[in-house]
């Protein structure tokens, strides 16, 4: 039997196209095993644990200690790395500099870095001169300072990235305006740039208020696991699991679930509410 | 006026050099030419958002080659308007007001002023999302007015504008600067445009600028 003839202007006219069903199926299978999976974890959490005990473990005043200094400290970080980010993530944005790119590389190295080897680097930098003259005024190993540092070196680093993507969305046209209208740049910056780049600065300072709270390894190393000392959220998970006490480890890990969740969905509405012109995050 | 003397310009790896021209005051100055040709470069060396490298920008008698964009006293309006996106009309309009500490019975009246001009009383308590591309262009050209300056630069705007619309800002613009005496210098590669409004025109061709008309 002879072969249809595939070139013939009905043949192309009439091509057919398979069903899509077998693609959406696949993506639907890997994508979906990894959000249940997700979900498990979390639910075998809370089916771990009872409300009762819940609420007893949160009266313990270690664990109440590591929750305070946590949001304390975490607050502290988010509004340190604002700092920073805001104007790395400018400069980064719309000044071009020889040697850009080491700097770029620079600063995304507490992103890839482990974190044990941050706190590692953190105490070795702070038995060295330059460490120990700062410690003279201000005791930063196994001292509350230091985890605010520790939890600063990788924090700020998601601060960077997400104020840097910020301003690179705004146009540096607005600023050009601005500038023949009078304005200084420092006056394009606060008056025009700034007042843009809110959402931004709000997901930024929530990312890092969200690094910190989860930041253990740089901690550990450079701080210690002091009770009600150098004792934050993770770190209670870690000595209550060391010690067997696994409902108290599992209530702190719940109500860091709970904070992560809320953080992340503040990211999501602040990242989609609808977004000024020109500005996205 | 505008004088540019043997102004040397560039922007990345390309460069023109030698441009010269004379746009008297009040007169209205069209600098044509095809897409990625250098009149942008030469406007925003104009404006002083890009360095001269080389020849002198004279503006209204006093050579600004290195004077700073906010001190040379040119109004500016880009091709997308570039409207403050957190800002209303009336605060866009105050701007240029506000920048140079004016009393804010000055600024309310030359706000009413530039919106009477404009014809966009309706819209100063608007932000501009949602504004059609007409009306942002009327407030970006209010906003580069407000501080009455001698010198106006437009980097095609109408570019992005309908037919109708295009017809209805040449009129305005002829109208304003007919009113307001202003020098302008205005970028485009529409020949429609040219002819409507150009006083002087100017066409950027083989890294030269000619005088056409």
């Amino acid at each position: 039997m002879s072969e249809p003839d595939r070139t013939s202007p009905s043949a192309l006219r009439e091509h057919r196209v398979p069903s899509d069903a077998p693609f959406l199926v696949c993506l639907c299978i890997l994508g979906g095993l990894y959000v249940v999976l997700i979900a498990a974890m979390l639910w075998a959490d809370v089916s771990f644990t009872t409300v009762d005990s819940f609420f007893a473990s949160l009266r313990s005043e270690e664990i109440r200690y590591g929750i305070r200094l946590s949001l304390i400290s975490c607050s502290l970080t988010a509004l340190l790395s604002l700092w920073i980010a805001v104007p790395i993530g400018y400069l980064m944005s719309r000044y071009h500099f020889r040697g850009k790119v080491v700097v770029d590389a620079l600063l995304d190295i507490p992103i890839v870095l482990p974190p044990l080897v941050i706190g590692l680097s953190l105490l070795i930098l702070f038995r060295m001169p330059v460490g120990r003259f700062v410690e003279r005024f201000i005791p930063v190993t196994y001292a509350v300072p230091g985890i605010i540092l520790a939890q600063l070196m990788v924090a700020c680093a998601f601060a960077v990235r997400t104020m840097r993507t910020t301003f690179d969305q705004i146009s540096p046209r607005q600023e050009q305006v601005a500038l023949t209208l009078g304005c200084s740049k420092s006056q394009a910056f606060w008056l025009v740039v700034l007042p843009q780049s809110r959402r931004g600065i709000l997901a930024a300072g929530t990312l890092a208020w969200a690094r910190a709270l989860g930041e253990f390894g740089p901690i550990l190393i450079f701080c210690g696991a002091t009770r009600l000392r150098t004792e934050v959220m993770p770190t209670t998970v870690f000595l209550e699991l060391s010690v067997g006490n696994i409902e108290a480890a599992v209530a702190v890990s719940l109500l860091m679930v709970i904070a992560a969740a809320v953080v992340l969905l503040l990211v999501r509405v602040l990242g989609h509410a609808a977004p000024l012109e020109g500005t996205q995050i | 006026m505008i004088a540019l003397d043997d102004l040397t310009v560039q922007a990345g790896a390309f460069r023109l050099a030698g441009i010269s021209l004379t746009i008297e005051e009040g007169q209205y100055g069209v600098l044509m030419g095809r897409t990625a040709c250098g009149k942008t470069t030469i406007l925003e060396t104009v404006c002083g958002l890009k360095p001269a490298l080389a020849g002198r920008i004279v503006l209204q008698g006093r050579d600004v080659a290195k004077v700073k964009a906010a001190e040379r006293g040119i109004g500016y309006v880009p091709q997308d308007g570039a409207l403050f996106t957190t800002l209303t009309v009336r605060e866009h309009l105050a701007f240029a007001l506000k920048i140079r500490n004016a009393p804010r019975a000055v600024a309310v009246e030359r706000v009413a002023e530039l919106a009477g001009l404009l014809g966009i009383e309706s819209l100063l308590d608007r932000r501009p999302l949602g504004l059609s591309g007409g009306e942002r262009q009327r407030v970006a050209l209010g906003r580069a007015l407000a501080a009455y300056p001698k010198i106006l630069c437009l980097d095609e705007p109408l570019g992005c504008l309908d037919e109708a619309t295009q017809e209805e800002m040449c009129e305005l613009l002829q109208r304003i600067c007919r009113e307001v005496h202003i020098t302008t210098l205005h970028v485009t590669h529409s020949m429609r445009e040219a002819r409507t409004l150009a006083d002087r025109l100017f066409r950027v061709e083989n890294g030269q600028v000619a005088i056409v008309a």
